[in-house]
């Protein structure tokens, strides 16, 4: 049954895990409500090394899987596991468990910000994590960009610097911005595939 | 007023979601173009606040839509914002894993992911740029910005502890 997870196929063990739907939903409540910043770590945290669902290889997969596909990293790992093990019920338990805590938590988070964000103290300590944030922001986007850039320059810094440009100085739209470079940029990477 | 801003937020936060590769740190600058430039919801200051706030509590980091959802329609523009930005990704990967065993390997799927890479990149550069632009106004604050960039490049430091020294040092009015 275990097969039924697509993205693992190669990886299938014949006593491998199959947990249930609540079991799902606990799980992935659990990365939902711990996931600070970055919900990929906790998700490996709790599928790899605690549940032992996953092995490490499997996980980084599903991981490159996850990134392939627009949108949130955890929404995608939580949909293509909960389909792997469970079909759609299976979608409904990993989603409901990832989001339903955390929504009313920022929900309610939102409520305070809307009612005290614009007081005199609180106004200060926020002017202070903003600009922290934006650093957060910076150091991400050097991050991803350190490893490209390393391997292939020629291909990477003219659409790095044309995507930059266009969306944050020319205030291009996203959606044209990607229409526009991503095909070029694919053009270049397959032409130097190796 | 709230329906059509409900219905606004709905609009917005689907259509990004399928943009956002690599997370929704690429499409930043979408959302600030429409909440803050177009639709007026929130200010500048407050999108580089709700940004900060996404950071630093629990849950994906794409539930920045909860928080400006719930400043332009209240609790069911919340909802609406995180269930708009959430659920098509999800029906895509559902499509998406039925056949990844298939296309795993295949040398295209490569090139895109590889491809799509660099203009994530300048994306999130493009997102950094607007987030700093929207938080400092003062030498001090661009210090700040640095200085945490500085840190989270070289370290691995959880970025609480940068946004608990940050909210105090703001606390004693410096920025």
């Amino acid at each position: 049954m275990r097969g039924r997870v697509l993205a693992l196929e190669p990886f299938v063990a014949p006593a491998a895990p199959q947990p249930a739907l609540h079991e799902l939903f606990w799980a992935f409540l659990l990365i939902g409500c711990t996931a600070f910043g970055g919900a990929m770590f906790w998700a490996q945290r709790v599928l790899v090394r605690r549940r032992r669902w996953l092995r490490p290889e499997e996980f980084a997969d599903l991981l490159g899987l996850c990134q392939f596909l627009p949108g949130p990293n955890v929404i995608n790992l939580a949909t293509v596991l909960g389909e792997g093990y469970r079909g759609l019920p299976g979608v409904a338990a990993a989603l409901m468990g990832l989001l339903i805590v955390p929504m009313l938590i920022v929900t309610a988070i939102a409520a305070l910000y809307a009612r005290f964000g614009g007081l005199g103290l609180v106004h200060g300590v926020f002017a202070g994590i903003a600009s922290s944030a934006a650093g957060l922001a910076l150091a991400l986007a050097a991050h991803v960009g350190r490893p490209v850039l390393r391997r292939r320059p020629g291909a990477s810094l003219p659409v790095i610097t044309a995507a930059f440009a266009a969306v944050a100085l020319l205030r291009w739209p996203v959606a044209w911005t990607l229409f526009a470079l991503a095909p070029v940029s694919i053009a270049l990477m397959w032409r130097r595939r190796p | 007023m709230t329906a059509d801003a409900v219905a606004a937020l709905a609009r917005l936060f689907a259509s990004v979601s399928l943009l956002a590769f690599g997370g929704t740190q690429t499409v930043l600058p979408e959302i600030h173009r429409e909440a803050v430039v177009l639709s007026r919801w929130i200010t500048d200051r407050q999108f580089a606040d709700l940004y900060a706030l996404s950071q630093a509590e629990p849950g994906p980091n794409s539930f920045i839509a909860t928080l400006i959802g719930y400043q332009a329609g209240g609790v069911a523009g919340a909802f609406v914002s995180t269930m708009a930005i959430c659920l098509p990704p999800a029906v895509l990967a559902y499509f998406v894993a039925r056949v990844w065993g298939r296309i795993r390997a295949t040398a295209w799927r490569a090139a895109i992911q590889a491809g799509l890479t660099p203009v994530m990149v300048g994306l999130m550069a493009a997102s950094a740029y607007i987030l700093i632009r929207a938080a400092d106004h003062s030498a001090a604050a661009f210090a700040l910005t640095a200085a945490t960039a500085a840190l989270a490049y070289t370290t691995n430091i959880n970025p609480l502890w940068a946004f608990a020294v940050a909210g105090a040092l703001g606390a004693l009015g410096i920025f």
